[in-house]
């Protein structure tokens, strides 16, 4: 691996031949800490080591002991998501700058087709539109908007020579997004063979319809009605039934946007039983909370609107922190997906149109360090692990991202924490008129960042041009979740009984049955224009013929079964 | 005594009755007194009780005398495919006297797309010619409509019906979507009914079937492979979801496992009103038995959710039981003869689903919870018979015993060992799920409407003279939380100034973002439909959005303090 092959596109040539030494600095990766000099070349880290020599010329960055940490990998971002024909205004160079100035070297964006769209072209839209526009490495996960066989096709294709290994589906969103769980079990099942990550945002979202339209009914339609409409049960529920599913299929699941207490304890639940499956808080519900739904300024209320929402409940941010100090969830996203307040306002009457999503891309490290580490629950290596190393791990950029080490790509921060701002919209990066962590301290924050090797980001000021940033392909079957799915793949064979052919009496079914066990009906292979299942009103017409007749003498004699009941031929130890 | 036949039937409720020197054992105490009986009712409790002459005596000796068991769900003469189960409201209530049961809740499960008022006078008739205790009935919920809608309402006003059952499973024939389950529940819950669910993933089970059935797997062993517990605790989380959504009280069906009995435990721990019901089954056998040889053997065990394969299960629900995270126990019975579960003897999905247990029920739970020492004689009226009154609002004139309470009682002998088996129970079916299980504890005597129809093993039970007895709505042992919840749970919109800030240019037609609740929220029939008109392909315009154009800058400033942290 390695970044040389990587010519500039768009006739910006890349300076790749430039060299760098950080020198005296604490190196910390996500297992250990250490003292140690790092060289850069050509994008890429040559040596890790201590008394590192260069060349005259070669810029030297003195660390003076602060910490070298890889990179941030911002796992969800939204930066080109249309809603209504309007796009978030922070794009792909607002969103990665801001990224950046907040020492997160690479993001990984959702392509979000419409239902119909094709997802490669989707796909190779974003790619042309980031392309242009990124100032750091990055990369996409495809959102499967529906779920039919041609979609196989282009996941397939998307997987094996687009570089797109997670795919994520929806259980909310009715009638738009949302699949049903026979779609659900069928993606699941194919996505693992083709070795993908399946992203879920899970809310069940039948009945967030319900709830939604209660909630208008009883005129509720400001921006409390987003969180009274989508209670944290709802997403729990769902987050329980995507484990379910996963389970059943022997697929690893990963929760996007973890937001309540709730859901994470399924989550963590599901993990002390054995599944395969891995959270991902985001930095809003890491760091604030869904009171502010409640705010008498609609403007500063919408701006808190997200799916799932943010919970009412206060403890929640200190909760997550907790289980992304001890493991229990693994990965920090940002989910930002910034729209302006007049964009906002296209739901000023009806909360259900208010476009979903905030801010965070920025102030993600920022506000781990500040809630995890400087509190002491969370210590450094564990830091640099939920913000960079477990994504690299998971989504298959280890060791490239997410780890200081010869040979990785030099995506390097040197982290200041004691560095204290306060968080304000006048201030930040994002285009956006809000900030929904507005008027918050935060300690801790990035002082040099070098994305491939250059210098992007320096004591406050940013060195970036659009287009720079690199599509990084990804592989799929990532070792650290595919491992054990491969092996429990093998010990999951069934196998039948051997037993002779029943030959007693068999009662003899009408021809045309009335009272059936539903045989799994041939709608088993998806088909993109084949409504979901209606119940047959042919079957129903309402006649009980021969149910009175009182012809059922039990134990007639010819009836009775030749193999003697009560044998004792059980098996009673299992696979 | 002199039993007549019902039809031209003056019924003798003049039986005069007096159990001398017995333990009462009430749900929540037991005391030395004598009971005496008349007219079918209790008359008198205490001591040295003045009664009349000519009244039979029956001398306790200090045995245990319990309310009659109540078994809350039967499936006695229930139609599966032209056929019926070979118990019928007769040999049924029979089995269930001859364990101590004095009352019986049978479902009604109507054919999709019947009527339901139709179904539950057809199950009246059955059970009025043959039953031989008094019954009740539940009415399963298995097609949504408004029609439908009117008739559970008709059901519980006008009928005496309190509870109703919906599946989760049976996919394209009983099952239920959110959307519809959301609808029901959200209805029950007004009405002041109880709502049961069959917990089971249905769409899950169709996948899992169809993939087992191409693995080759044909046998009974495929039914439980195809049905995991897991899709039980989900479908059991995701009732218990939306029956707290909409405030609706929620009654689980079978719970078969342990990790659908923990979801339950979890759920009330967190407030929720639900109830479970393990059922003799489960509380007696596993699941391991779905791979015996013996095909036979094998299919008797076929019931839905399926017994888990997990053999300390039994064991666990038990213990759930004793602590009072799991309410009342039922049998599920519902037998099918060898011949018929051979329908399915190439195809396991094809086997019709049910297992004995009406006349095991008490013994068992006595057996392996208070004999065990989990749970005392108290606890164990509880999860027979009182919790189950309580329930169908007949308490307490079921399960207790009491004066003015219906003389349905038992005297129980603790100590009792039996051994169960096909040749000498009281169905007619040819096998027994507890097949040589030793049991101790059974009744000694059973009065049913102040009659005794057990008496140290013989029966003298009369078909048709069960009475159906209807069930109020609004049964405060479910529904006073409810109603008081309901009262706290208005919601209320912020006041605020209108949003006077200009509003971005946004293409009407909905593609994408959130989906508006849409108009479909009255009951329909059809499930959910795609609308496949939203999904034409453009995507005009979504590169050429302005970035925060200076025009838009919002008027009311962001930043504004004024939130409010505070939330009821």
């Amino acid at each position: 691996m390695s970044g040389t092959g990587y010519e500039g596109r768009n006739n910006v040539p890349h300076i790749t031949s430039e060299q760098l030494l950080i020198r005296g600095g604490r190196v910390i990766n996500d297992d250990q800490s250490v003292y140690a000099d790092v060289s850069v070349e050509n994008g890429v880290i040559k040596q890790v080591g201590e008394n590192l020599t260069v060349p005259e010329g070669v810029r030297v960055i003195e660390a003076n002991g602060r910490m070298v940490i890889p990179g941030g990998i911002d796992v969800n971002t939204c930066f080109q998501k249309p809603y209504l024909s309007t796009v978030p205004v922070d794009d792909f160079f607002q969103g990665t700058k801001a990224a950046v100035a907040g020492g997160t070297t690479m993001i990984i964006d959702h392509v979000t087709p419409q239902p119909g769209d094709s997802l490669l072209e989707a796909f190779e839209r974003w790619q042309e539109v980031a392309d242009k526009r990124v100032c750091c490495d990055y990369s996409l996960h495809v959102d499967i908007p529906q779920w039919h066989n041609g979609v196989k096709e282009e996941l397939e294709l998307l997987v094996q020579e687009k570089g797109v290994n997670s795919f994520q589906v929806h259980m909310a969103y009715k009638d738009l997004l949302q699949m049903t769980d026979s779609q659900l079990y069928e993606a699941f099942l194919a996505l693992k063979e083709m070795g993908a990550v399946v992203l879920v945002h899970a809310e069940n979202g039948d009945l967030v319809a319900q709830e939604q339209s209660k909630i208008l009914g009883m005129g509720i339609t400001g921006p409390e009605g987003h969180p009274l409409s989508r209670p944290e049960e709802l997403e729990s529920e769902a987050v329980f039934r995507a484990i379910t599913l996963g389970n059943r299929v022997n697929c690893p699941i990963y929760i996007t946007k973890v937001m309540s207490k709730s859901a994470a304890d399924i989550v963590t639940q599901a993990r002390r039983k054995g599944s395969v499956v891995f959270g991902e808080p985001i930095t809003a519900s890491l760091v604030t909370d869904g009171s502010h739904y409640w705010s008498k300024n609609w403007a500063k209320a919408a701006a808190y609107v997200t799916s799932p929402p943010l919970s009412p409940d206060p403890t929640t941010p200190d909760y997550l922190h907790s289980l992304l100090a001890c493991g229990d969830l693994q990965v920090v996203g940002s989910a930002h997906c910034a729209y302006s307040t007049s964009q906002k306002a296209i739901g000023k009457d009806n909360f259900t149109l208010i476009p979903e999503g905030t801010n965070g891309v920025e102030e993600r490290m920022g506000f781990v360090w500040d809630k995890a580490v400087a509190m002491g629950k969370m210590d450094e290596n564990q830091f640099v692990a939920v913000t960079s190393t477990n994504a690299a791990k998971i989504f298959n950029l280890y060791p490239r991202k997410g780890r200081i080490a010869v040979g990785s790509d030099a995506d390097i921060v040197i982290w200041d924490p004691d560095k204290i701002k306060t968080i304000t919209a006048k201030m930040q990066q994002s285009a956006v008129e809000y900030n929904i962590f507005e008027g918050m301290e935060c300690r801790g924050g990035p002082v040099l960042v070098l994305s491939q090797g250059r210098i992007v980001y320096e004591e406050g000021k940013l060195h970036v041009q659009p287009g720079t940033g690199r599509f990084i392909p990804r592989k799929p079957f990532p070792d650290s979740i595919y491992q054990r799915i491969k092996i429990r793949d093998k010990m999951m064979g069934k196998q039948g009984v051997s037993r002779g052919i029943y030959d007693g009496p068999v009662y003899d079914v009408p021809a045309t049955p009335k009272y059936i066990t539903p045989a799994p009906s041939a709608k088993t292979s998806p088909t993109s224009h084949q409504p979901p299942p209606i119940r047959n009103l042919h079957q129903s017409n309402f006649s009980l013929s021969g149910a009175q007749i009182d012809d059922n003498v039990p134990r007639r004699s010819g009836h009775r079964i030749v193999a003697p009941p009560g044998g004792r031929s059980n098996i009673t130890s299992l696979g | 005594m002199s039993y007549q036949g019902k039809k031209n039937i003056p019924k003798i409720t003049s039986d005069r009755l007096l159990i001398k020197g017995g333990r009462i054992v009430n749900d929540d105490q037991s005391f030395h007194a004598d009971i005496y009986m008349e007219d079918g009712l209790i008359k008198q409790i205490g001591d040295n009780l003045i009664v009349p002459g000519g009244v039979k005596i029956i001398e306790a000796n200090g045995k245990m005398v319990i309310p009659g068991g109540i078994d809350i769900h039967t499936h006695f003469q229930m139609p599966y495919r032209g056929t019926t189960t070979v118990d019928d409201f007769g040999q049924g209530s029979k089995a269930a006297l001859a364990g101590g049961t004095t009352m019986f809740v049978d479902h009604v499960v109507p054919e999709p797309g019947s009527s339901l008022l139709e179904a539950f006078e057809h199950w009246r008739e059955w059970a009025e010619e043959k039953a031989c205790c008094d019954y009740s009935l539940h009415v399963d919920i298995t097609h949504w409509n408004d029609s439908v809608k009117q008739e559970v309402e008709s059901l519980i006003k006008e009928k005496g019906v309190n509870s109703f059952q919906v599946y989760l499973a049976y996919k394209d024939l009983y099952q239920m979507s959110n959307s519809e389950l959301y609808e029901i529940f959200t209805f029950l819950g007004e009405q002041g009914a109880i709502a049961q669910v069959h917990a089971e993933n249905g769409e899950i089970i169709a996948q899992e079937q169809a993939r087992m059935l191409e693995m080759g797997i044909t046998g009974p062993e495929g039914h439980v492979l195809s049905r995991p517990e897991e899709l039980e605790a989900e479908a059991v989380f995701r009732a218990i979801t939306i029956a707290s959504q909409t405030n609706c009280p929620l009654y689980v069906t079978r719970v078969m496992s342990k990790s659908a009995a923990d979801i339950i435990s979890q759920a009330r721990k967190k407030g929720n009103v639900v109830f479970g019901e393990p059922i003799t089954a489960s509380l007696g056998t596993d699941g391991t038995h779905y791979w015996s040889k013996n095909w036979a053997k094998a299919a008797s065990f076929v019931t839905s959710p399926p017994l888990s394969p997990d053999p300390t299960t039994p064991d666990y629900l038990n213990t759930l039981l004793a602590s009072g995270d799991l309410n009342v126990t039922g049998s599920a019975h519902c037998t099918f003869s060898v011949a018929q579960k051979a329908i399915g003897k190439d195809d396991f999905t094809q086997i019709p689903e049910g297992v004995n247990g009406v006349e095991e029920r008490m013994s068992l739970i006595w057996d392996k919870a208070v004999v065990t020492g989990k749970m005392d004689e108290n606890m164990f009226v509880a999860v027979t018979s009182t919790n189950a009154a309580k329930i169908l609002n007949l308490y307490p004139r079921k399960g207790r015993i009491a004066v003015g309470s219906d003389s349905d009682l038992v005297i129980w002998d603790p100590d009792s060992v039996r051994t169960v088996t096909a040749k000498t129970h009281h169905s007619a079916a040819e096998y027994n799920v507890f097949e040589g299980l030793e049991l101790r504890g059974a009744p000694m005597l059973v009065i049913c409407q102040g009659k005794i129809v057990f008496e140290d093993g013989n029966l003298h039970a009369t078909s048709g003279t069960g009475r159906f007895i209807p069930c109020s709505p609004f049964p405060d042992f479910a529904y006073k939380r409810v109603k008081a919840r309901k009262q706290l749970a208005l919601l209320r919109a912020v006041p605020r100034g209108m949003y006077d800030g200009p509003v971005a240019e946004f293409s009407p037609m909905s593609r994408g973002g959130t989906p508006s609740a849409s108009a479909r929220t009255s009951p329909t029939k059809t499930a959910p439909v795609r609308n496949l008109h939203q999904s034409g392909f453009s995507l005009a315009g979504p590169e050429e959005a302005p970035i925060r154009p200076g025009g838009r800058r919002i008027v009311v400033p962001p930043g504004g303090r004024s939130n409010i942290t505070s939330l009821s």
